[in-house]
């Protein structure tokens, strides 16, 4: 995850407190778990603002089932049904289930 | 006139001591010092190494991209056995030979050197650049003071401190060593470049009449920050008096942005020839290499990549850019995936009657997924591919069951370094000559994006599009 | 999931980047604090 990120979201987690946050990705399958990783348990290259850091913020991508159904149709056609057939969501939804913990 | 596409060239630069300043490590050594120094020394590339490794290979035109499907992974593991390091449309130099091309590059005194540097060609009386000034005075300044000092930058061969880059200007950022190295860079490696696309089309330098860089540096100073033109530097440079030149800027788009605008110039009749050329990008050395040394790979983004291609009035047999069938991302349109295949893919080809299946070949971004899957970036060539198949899907081409065979049989393993712009497309060009004058390929479609959200002026990104076909 | 909580967006340009994402939160009833795309090549 990009290091300025990481610093903008720990400070959002310092000014709203993580309890009142939600995290939505939206990379290629490959990306999720190492994303959802740094947000949840910290940096786990230990090399950003997050190294050692356990915000523990909840963490979604856009195209799990359980959020996606959450947008309105007509929404959902334009900007990401298409993406249902170009990213891996079988690897997206297991390797978060996984940084979860099998929740 | 019809604009057509007659020659390409892909040439790859091995600079492992660049490395260093590249963005990413300039950064992690200014932070980690000398232990990330170490580790980065301990991984860098031989030049034979890097002329063995088979996506090099496939980018100067030696092996068919796809034939990197029959390649071992990890590639960097699996060199490719009596690899040359002269390719079918391009070839692959050495630093030694780069320091030589940067020191002809430099107008202004940038660079110190102790000795002159000294091409190493070996046998291959390659076109080498000489600086038009005066021979100039070496090992006449104290290199050791101005590193110290911060003045300048060191340059190393191996361990050996030869020279150093040294600032223009004591507060102007613009002028500052790196940037100006980084500029020298794309300058240098662009003409060179040039010159090789010349010499294999059989055009004499001063028959061109302009050129257009898609190089990404902002060249200027600090009241003109991207003044830009390193088009006519490179035109200079590459000894073509007779050509003006231009700057076209879109991150990664610009290459085939520029494409458009060459083609565009040669059908109105304003030149009757142009050549598009996109210098290396210094700053993208090492960009992953952080990630590569956690997983105990080699440094694999070592190689700054050039790219030219000449286009002419054609008298009609070669193959064509197709202007009608050129696509350009609108202000209004979003910047998803899917909406940058629909207007840059779809919609062109509706307005000339063609559906997307009709395309030979596609050419996306072709980063090298051996650099970027093991770094957590993805493998983009695919994702690409895909988006296309999908969009073929939702048009009634193919069904959802056809996909991977569309990105089988209409697309390509990525091969191109990790230099931005340079993977944008592009580098299938001289590998579609090859196909099309074989009479085994008839038409290619190129599809480039570029972010322009990085530069925080826009939220969207941009994309360009054309076809090439015989 | 959105109600009552701020939502930061985290986009890619090859998935689905920040502003698509950002619209269907907000259509979906999120708010969205904050909003980037990233690119990594």
């Amino acid at each position: 995850m990009d290091l300025g990120n990481q610093a903008a979201i720990k400070g959002l987690a310092e000014k709203f407190g993580t309890e009142n946050l939600v995290v939505v990705l939206g990379m290629p399958g490959e990306g999720v778990r190492l994303a959802a990783e740094t947000l949840m348990t910290g940096d786990p290259s230990w090399a950003g603002p997050l190294a050692g850091v356990s915000l523990g913020l909840p963490v979604f991508h856009i195209l799990e089932e359980k959020v996606r159904i959450k947008v309105p149709r007509d929404i959902y056609a334009e900007k990401l049904e298409m993406m249902e057939m170009v990213l891996d969501l079988p690897r997206i939804e297991g390797d978060l289930a996984e940084v979860r913990g099998g929740n | 006139m019809n604009p057509e596409l007659r020659a390409a060239a892909n040439v790859l630069v091995h600079v492992p001591d660049l490395v260093r300043y590249g963005s990413k490590c300039f950064r992690e050594i200014a932070v980690q010092g000398d232990s990330f120094s170490r580790a980065l020394s301990k991984r860098l590339r031989t030049f034979d190494e890097a002329v063995s490794y088979p996506p090099n290979q496939a980018f100067i035109g030696n092996i068919p991209p796809e034939r990197l499907r029959e390649v071992l992974q990890p590639w960097h593991a699996h060199p490719a056995g009596g690899a040359s390091a002269r390719g079918a449309f391009g070839e692959i130099l050495n630093q030694k030979t780069f320091y030589a091309l940067l020191e002809a590059a430099d107008l202004f005194g940038l660079l110190a050197f102790e000795r002159p540097p000294q091409a190493d060609l070996g046998s291959h009386p390659a076109p080498l650049l000489k600086s038009a000034l005066p021979p100039k005075t070496f090992g006449g300044e104290d290199i050791l003071r101005l590193v110290d000092s911060e003045e300048a930058l060191p340059l190393y061969q191996g361990d050996a401190l030869i020279g150093c880059a040294k600032r223009d200007h004591e507060t102007d950022e613009s002028l500052g060593a790196r940037i100006l190295l980084e500029n020298l860079a794309a300058k240098a490696s662009g003409a060179y470049v040039l010159r090789n696309l010349l010499e294999g089309a059989g055009t004499e330098p001063d028959e061109l009449e302009y050129v257009i860089s898609c190089s990404e540096e902002a060249v200027g100073d600090r009241y003109n920050r991207g003044g830009g033109n390193l088009a006519k530097a490179i035109a200079e440079m590459a000894g073509c008096a007779n050509a003006a030149g231009t700057d076209v800027k879109s991150f990664c788009a610009a290459p085939v942005v520029a494409l458009v605008h060459g083609a565009a110039l040669i059908q109105a009749g304003v030149v009757r020839n142009v050549a598009v050329v996109g210098g290396g990008s210094l700053a993208k050395l090492g960009m992953k290499a952080h990630r590569h040394l956690e997983s105990d790979m080699p440094v694999l983004e070592d190689v700054l990549g050039s790219v030219a291609f000449l286009l002419v009035a054609g008298g009609g047999d070669g193959p064509r850019v197709n202007l009608e069938i050129a696509g350009r991302h609108t202000a209004g349109k979003p910047s998803t995936p899917q909406g940058l295949a629909e207007v840059l893919v779809r919609d062109p080809l509706a307005r000339a009657g063609r559906r997307i299946c009709e395309i030979d070949k596609y050419a996306v971004e072709l980063h090298d997924p051996g650099v970027t899957v093991p770094a957590g970036a993805g493998n983009v060539p695919q994702t690409n591919y895909r988006t296309l198949a999908a969009l073929a899907v939702m048009a009634g081409e193919i069904g959802r069951e056809d996909i991977v065979s569309f990105v089988e049989e209409r697309g390509m393993p990525g091969f191109a370094p990790t230099q931005g712009h340079v993977p944008a497309g592009v580098p299938y060009l001289g590998h579609a000559l090859v196909g099309m004058r074989k009479g085994v390929l008839r038409s290619t479609m190129v599809v480039a994006k570029g972010s322009l959200f990085l530069g925080r002026m826009s939220q969207n990104s941009d994309g360009a599009s054309v076809v090439i076909e015989t | 999931m959105f109600e009552g909580k701020k939502v930061i967006v985290l986009g890619e340009r090859d998935g689905v980047p920040g502003p698509a994402i950002a619209e269907c939160v907000e259509a979906a009833g999120g708010e969205v604090v904050f909003q980037k795309t990233e690119c990594f090549v």
